[in-house]
């Protein structure tokens, strides 16, 4: 171990900071120096940090770094802490593998672009991000990555932000992921809110121990860690384009190609499913959290295999088996079979990302057009990329030896074999089992579809003149992964196959996500077949479809079914019934209260109602104000003369008592000018209007002849100036 | 040098200065960065002398100023007024700097920069005074000089944006004058004394229903500044009227007045009001951060959109106050200072591109990034900050007041508060989450809309629109590099909050469970700490509610 | 002469001014009817100021003449000034305060 971990995802991130500041100043050669640099550093120094830590990694929970204290407020604390357990440091590796070959990749691909260096210094920050999401210790710093890697697929699938589309694809991702966040959000408060922290260790610690404060109900009878599970797999949805909020990532294809490698297809997109294992604990203690997603996850990856059949754009194709493949990695961490999910993704980044660039590389040989009508027959003319997609075709449909039929067999065998959802919710396992097998045989034939009017037949493409194949620094990392895609299975071999200890990856996994899912051997065989069955059979169906292009089968299937075909061809129009259910009623509303609420409710009419008000009272007024002197000396006078009358008036006596003896009453007022002897006092004690008594005393007694309610009325004269004044009381007497 | 009588006088002494400069801004402004400067400088001395641990005033200088009234001129720093002092400095700092800060008038700037440095007086007294007499002096000398910056320096509408700036503001404070001359007899009622000593009358209940009418009278005045939805329809006009400067500032400190002020003043003199009416103002701050997110939405306007997007910005904070945890007021106050950085630096983005073409409307805009790379880059910062992006200044407090309100009912409880300030916590936080949502929403809609599409119109293509100039490069360079380190390393600025956070809360709870013990009593004086205020477990048990 | 005839004959010449003050529509009328009251209350003053024995009405006496003089000049100046502009001395022409 030669430094910290912290150095893992800073190297990136200097790169793309100094990219950003200084790099337009730089030849290309220079910016793409630092960029490979960056990123490779940070692959040599997370290697460096997983081999020599292996022992700490698999026994003592992983290497920590922390730091410092991020934020701190009364009993929430959040440090600065990475972590590089079993689980985060092989996504490290994958992590930083990839972004190193893409890097590479990109050098050649994006060698005519004028806005190099702002390209690498965004793919520098999103390697720098991933990496900050991959080795969080805790869920606030997981979230800077989780938001940045968004932040960074924004701006990448923007990159060429001159065509509107293009930006606005960018924009949708964002906002999609947001919506993602907002659960991702709500997940984390309720997990703090329960067992008051945020460090993943300690939350899994508490999970492990069966965790009461995770394990109390919360709403409508489901635990807390239901509710929080469901929360952040929404999030997980977001970033991991499952249902519903898929929408984005086959707009995000609007992006360069590299791009939709590294990004859209091996690393950001399978941040969600790298979550769920990651919390894997907390998701055992809700098995109804894990059915949904499970269930969610079978569902996308059917519904994406469907969609994907109908497409006729190179990217897109791919864009709908990736969301259809992260179905399958859900359905893998859904099942609890974590080591099973993590697998698929391992697999799936090399032959995703080597699909991805193989497209890259044709696009890049036809001048950048992705229609698969208008190409055809580029095997010959495009050697490597030919190979290297045939392999990555055979991995992903699931032909035996080929790495994806080991992962995705993982996860299909789990499926059916999983125990984890309890007897209520049984039912679960083999619905997506089954669903798992359809959305296989799916695959197969999409993806063979794709392969065989791309690679076989006449060319159609415009440019068959100059076709040429890529630069070695593109044909160097495709080769790379072709490699990848074809040997990686080899390191989760099922027991039935290579022994008890061939299951490298779910040997490796078990201290971070706990041990294999035990499948019996018998049963093993029979699915290993059975896949295999399907992916043959899917090839198959689509060689008599479009070998060597579209055949008489496939256009006698259009003209049979066109309604069908339509709708697929269109996406089942889920774009378009968010646009009409979300987006435009939300936008209407807003100008609705825009101009309802804001301009005429507050301001027209609480704030004009008040100027209103005022301004009126104002016009009455000035009909006061004439402007005539003498008159306002009259109004003076007249006031004048009022306020010398009313000034002239006896002092109100500042004692008055009222005693009532039996059925007298004795008035005393205690007044400074009463014992003057200058006022006169008059006192009519039972309310008929006549004086009771009458002269200078200030105190006076009466004596009631029957019990009752009197008003008592005592006047106070002052005889110099004949002003008065009278005081009123209310007695009782009994 | 740390005197905070000179924290407040410098900026006027400069201003006498710069009026007797001749006209033009070729003497008067580089005296007035200089004399920003200074104030920024003074400011971080304050900064370096602050003690952390200490929860209540620092550096307090005292001087009878009308003795017979029992005046003083008490000025005193703690956690919550020390970040907000260094916002101020700074903003007024970058905007004198910036040449933008007139907006298209490029007449009488002598006179802007006097009133700036005005303004930065009344900002810096109103936040450092603990003498009401002499905090009500300096909310209103605030109000003179903002009035002429819109007035004069403004937009076509500036006349009408100017007045009804004024008079919101005016209905608010001479209500709260009202209040506090009544405050001012209780407190020699029950004293004997005649004072406007902040912590003299922070120790004073009144009865019920006059403290009621005087906590509204507080809380109209500082609700109008925050401003709270549906007190906030001056706002939008006073931003786009204003000039470039004049919104920086408006945003970036005048606003926090009103949070401020509620913190400060509303909570530890009416707690038990406070209680009362928390959960309509809770709800209002809510509504104000959807209401107001989505009003963004839909503005064609860009300074009318960042306007907009202050009023949801600012309804965490109110949120966060409200929830009366350590989370909540501490992300409050950091949602303060991230607002001015980012929401001041969109404003001054947006008075660049108005400087450049003229024009403010989203529709006229289009693919400029091609054209200013550099303003493209730095306004992306500041949408991200403001946006909350991790990482940056914004997630930060809303992060902090989120949290703190989905946990407040744990939070309350633990706390011993005899009763919850408000109904369905949980529910609020995620109603005011879905404001994340949306912020992306308009923010990354209004930048599409600036930066991004096809240079298409020809305005656009004019070599008028040019990138930042050095003065605006250092300017930018300054608030990007604060949005960073704000999001990176917040905790300096949390650790000095927390003393003085923590004794607020913790006296707010005495006065509100002895105010509990006591409902209907008259007029008292109850020193927080000098009497086993804190509910008996028995009565901590009654309060909680039942499952 | 007792106190209360100079009292008499001052009340009846404030009495005269104010009426005058509030009645009649010409500038320099109203002056000098201001004038009446002024001299009314030094009257007054001299008045009570004689029966008390006390010489301070006698210094106010001064000091009401030594107004009434700066009174005069000053309203005349603005009566001259109306004049001027206005070419009416007619108070109700005068009316720019109107609201």
């Amino acid at each position: 171990m030669l430094s910290h971990l912290r150095t893992i995802p800073l190297l990136p991130l200097l790169g793309a900071a100094y990219l950003i500041l200084v790099g337009r100043h730089h030849s290309r050669r220079a910016v793409h120096h630092i960029a490979c640099m960056a990123v490779g550093a940070a692959l040599v120094v997370s290697a460096d940090a997983f081999f020599f830590g292996l022992p700490a990694l698999v026994k003592e929970g992983g290497l920590t770094d922390v730091v410092g204290t991020w934020f701190a407020s009364g009993d929430l604390r959040v440090d600065l802490a990475l972590r590089m357990d079993a689980l985060s440091g092989l996504m490290c590796l994958v992590v930083t593998l990839v972004g190193t070959l893409i890097h590479i990749y990109s050098t050649g691909y994006m060698a005519h672009d004028k806005d190099y260096a702002r390209f690498f210094a965004y793919l520098n920050l999103f390697c720098g991000a991933m990496l900050l999401l991959v080795l969080g210790d805790n869920l606030p710093v997981m979230f800077i990555g989780w938001e940045g890697v968004g932040l960074c697929s924004y701006l990448l699938i923007g990159f060429w932000y001159g065509e509107t589309a293009n930006a606005s694809a960018g924009k949708k991702a964002f906002i999609t992921n947001r919506v993602g966040d907002l659960g991702f959000l709500i997940g984390m408060f309720l997990l703090f809110r329960a067992a008051g922290t945020l460090d993943i260790p300690a939350l899994l610690d508490t999970a492990r121990g069966g965790g009461a404060v995770l394990t109390a109900t919360l709403w409508w009878g489901q635990p807390v860690a239901f509710w929080a599970a469901l929360f952040l797999f929404f999030g997980a949805a977001g970033k991991s384009a499952q249902i519903p909020l898929y929408v984005w990532l086959p707009d995000a294809m609007a992006g360069p190609t590299p791009v939709s490698a590294l990004i859209h297809a091996a690393t950001m997109v399978t941040a969600g499913v790298y979550m769920v294992a990651r919390l894997g604990a907390m998701y055992l203690l809700a098995p109804a959290a894990l059915a949904i997603v499970a269930g969610v996850g079978a569902l996308t990856a059917l519904f994406a295999a469907v969609i994907a059949l109908g497409q006729n754009d190179f990217k897109k194709i791919l864009a709908y088996s990736t969301i259809s493949q992260l179905g399958f990695m859900f359905v893998g961490v859904g099942t609890g079979n974590f080591a099973g999910g993590i697998f698929h993704l391992f697999t799936h980044a090399f032959f995703k990302a080597g699909l991805f660039l193989c497209a890259g590389s044709v696009m890049h040989a036809l001048g950048g057009s992705g229609d698969i009508t208008r190409m055809g027959g580029l095997a010959g003319k495009l050697p490597w990329t030919t190979w290297v997609f045939r392999v990555c075709w055979l991995a992903i449909c699931g032909v035996p030896i080929f790495s994806g039929f080991f992962s995705k067999d993982a996860i299909v065998a789990g499926a059916f074999a999983t125990e984890v959802f309890g007897p209520r919710l049984a039912w679960v396992s083999p619905t997506v089992g089954a669903g798992l097998l359809a959305a296989a045989l799916g695959t197969a034939f999409y993806m063979s579809r794709l392969y065989y009017l791309v690679f076989t037949g006449e060319c159609r493409a415009d440019t068959r003149g100059h076709l040429h194949e890529s630069p070695i620094e593109m044909v160097g990392p495709l080769v790379v992964f072709g490699l990848g895609a074809f040997l990686a299975g080899m390191a989760g071999l099922p027991p039935a196959v290579g022994g008890s200890r061939a299951d490298l990856i779910g040997h490796w996994l078990a201290p971070a996500v706990g041990p294999p899912l035990e499948v019996s051997s018998g049963f093993e065989w029979r699915m290993m077949v059975a896949s295999t069955v399907i992916a043959l059979a899917g090839i198959g169906l689509a060689r008599l479809f479009f070998g060597g292009g579209a055949r008489e089968p496939a256009r006698r299937f259009v003209a049979a079914l066109p309604r069908l075909v339509a709708v697929v061809r269109s996406k089942f129009f889920v774009d378009e019934i968010y646009q009409w259910l979300v987006v435009r009623p939300l936008r209407g509303l807003s100008r609705g209260l825009f101009v309802v609420v804001d301009r005429i409710l507050i301001d027209e009419l609480l704030v004009g109602g008040w100027t209103f008000l005022v301004d009126t009272i104002g016009r009455f007024l000035r009909l006061v104000q004439v402007g005539d002197v003498q008159r306002y000396l009259a109004i003076f006078a007249m006031g004048l003369a009022a306020l010398v009358y009313v000034m002239a008036r006896p002092a109100a006596p500042s004692e008055l008592k009222i005693r009532i003896e039996g059925r007298s009453a004795v008035v005393e007022l205690g007044d400074r000018e009463a014992t003057s002897g200058k006022l006169d006092y008059g006192f009519d004690f039972d309310g008929d209007g006549r004086e009771d008594r009458s002269g200078p005393s200030p105190n006076a007694t009466w004596s009631y002849t029957r019990p009752g309610r009197y008003r008592l009325r005592i006047r106070v004269t002052d005889p110099q100036w004949s002003t008065a004044r009278t005081i009123e009381r209310t007695i009782d007497i009994r | 040098m740390t005197d905070l009588t000179l924290t407040v006088l410098i900026p006027l002494l400069g201003a006498v200065v710069v009026i007797a400069t001749p006209r033009g801004d070729r003497t008067s402004r580089p005296i007035g960065i200089v004399v920003a400067l200074v104030s920024l400088v003074q400011s971080l001395l304050i900064l370096r002398a602050f003690d952390k641990s200490i929860g209540a005033f620092q550096l307090e200088t005292d001087r009878p100023w009308v003795p017979a009234l029992g005046i003083h001129f008490h000025l005193g720093v703690d956690g919550i007024s020390l970040w907000l002092v260094l916002l101020t400095t700074l903003m007024v700092f970058l905007t004198l700097l910036s040449p933008q800060a007139m907006g298209l008038h490029k007449t009488r700037s002598r006179e802007f920069i006097v009133a700036m440095l005005v303004l930065e007086t009344g900002m810096l007294g109103t936040f450092l005074a603990i003498d009401l007499f002499a905090f009500y002096v300096f909310w209103e000398l605030m109000l003179i000089p903002m009035y002429f910056i819109i007035g004069i320096w403004g937009g076509e509408r500036r006349l009408y944006a100017a007045i009804k700036f004024v008079i919101f503001t005016l209905v608010g404070s001479l209500l709260m004058l009202a209040a506090i001359l009544y405050l001012y007899a209780q407190v020699h009622a029950v004293t004997g004394q005649w004072t406007f000593d902040y912590a003299t009358w922070a120790t004073i209940t009144l009865p019920r229903g006059p403290e009621l009418l005087c906590f509204l009278a507080f809380t109209l005045a500082f609700m109008i500044k925050v401003p709270l939805v549906p007190l906030h329809t001056w706002l939008p006009d006073a931003h786009v009227e204003a000039p470039t400067g004049g919104s920086v500032i408006l945003a970036a400190v005048l606003l926090k007045f009103g949070a401020y002020g509620f913190l400060r003043f509303a909570l530890p003199f009416f707690p038990l009001a406070a209680q009362q009416t928390a959960p309509i103002i809770a709800w209002l701050a809510v509504a104000g951060i959807i209401f107001g997110a989505l009003m963004a939405w839909v503005q064609d306007d860009v300074k009318k959109l960042v306007a907009y997007s202050s009023v949801s910005h600012l309804g965490f904070v109110v949120l966060g106050i409200l929830v009366l945890s350590d989370k909540g007021i501490q992300g409050g106050i950091f949602q303060m200072l991230a607002h001015g950085i980012s929401t001041g630096g969109l404003f001054l983005a947006v008075g660049i591109l108005y400087d450049r073409r003229h024009t403010r409307q989203l529709a006229d805009f289009g693919g400029l990034w091609k054209k200013v790379p550099v303003l493209g880059a730095c306004f992306l910062v500041l949408v991200l900050a403001s946006a909350g992006l991790p990482g940056l200044c914004g997630f930060v407090g809303e992060f902090l007041v989120l949290s703190g309100t989905f946990t407040a009912g744990k939070d309350w409880r633990a706390s011993g508060l005899s009763s919850p300030m408000f109904g369905h916590p949980a529910l609020l936080a995620g109603l005011a989450a879905t404001a994340a949502i949306l912020a992306a929403v308009y923010l990354l809609t209004m930048y599409q809309r600036v930066m991004f599409g096809p240079l298409d119109k020809p305005e656009n293509r004019d070599p008028q629109v040019r990138d930042l100039g050095l003065r605006e490069r250092l300017v930018f360079g300054v608030l990007v590099l604060a949005a960073l380190v704000m999001g990176v390393a917040p905790q300096p600025i949390l650790e000095r909050t927390a003393a003085s956070v923590q004794a607020l809360t913790a006296s707010y709870r005495d006065r509100l469970a002895e105010a509990h013990a006591n409902p209907d009593g008259p007029a008292r004086r109850v020193i927080p700490g000098q009497r086993p205020a804190r509910p008996t477990t028995a009565q901590a048990e009654r309060a909680r509610p039942s499952r | 002469m007792p106190t209360y005839a100079y009292i008499l004959v001052s009340l009846a010449l404030f009495f005269v001014g104010t009426a005058g003050v509030l009645l009649r529509r010409n500038a320099l009328i109203v002056l000098m009817s201001v004038e009446l009251q002024l001299a009314a209350g030094t009257l007054a003053l001299l008045a009570f100021s004689r029966a008390l024995g006390d010489q301070k009405g006698h210094v106010f006496a001064f000091f009401v003449m030594a107004l009434a003089a700066a009174e005069a000049a000053v309203g005349l100046a603005i009566v001259v000034s109306v004049f001027r502009t206005r070419r009416t001395a007619n108070l109700d022409d005068v009316n720019a305060l109107k609201g």
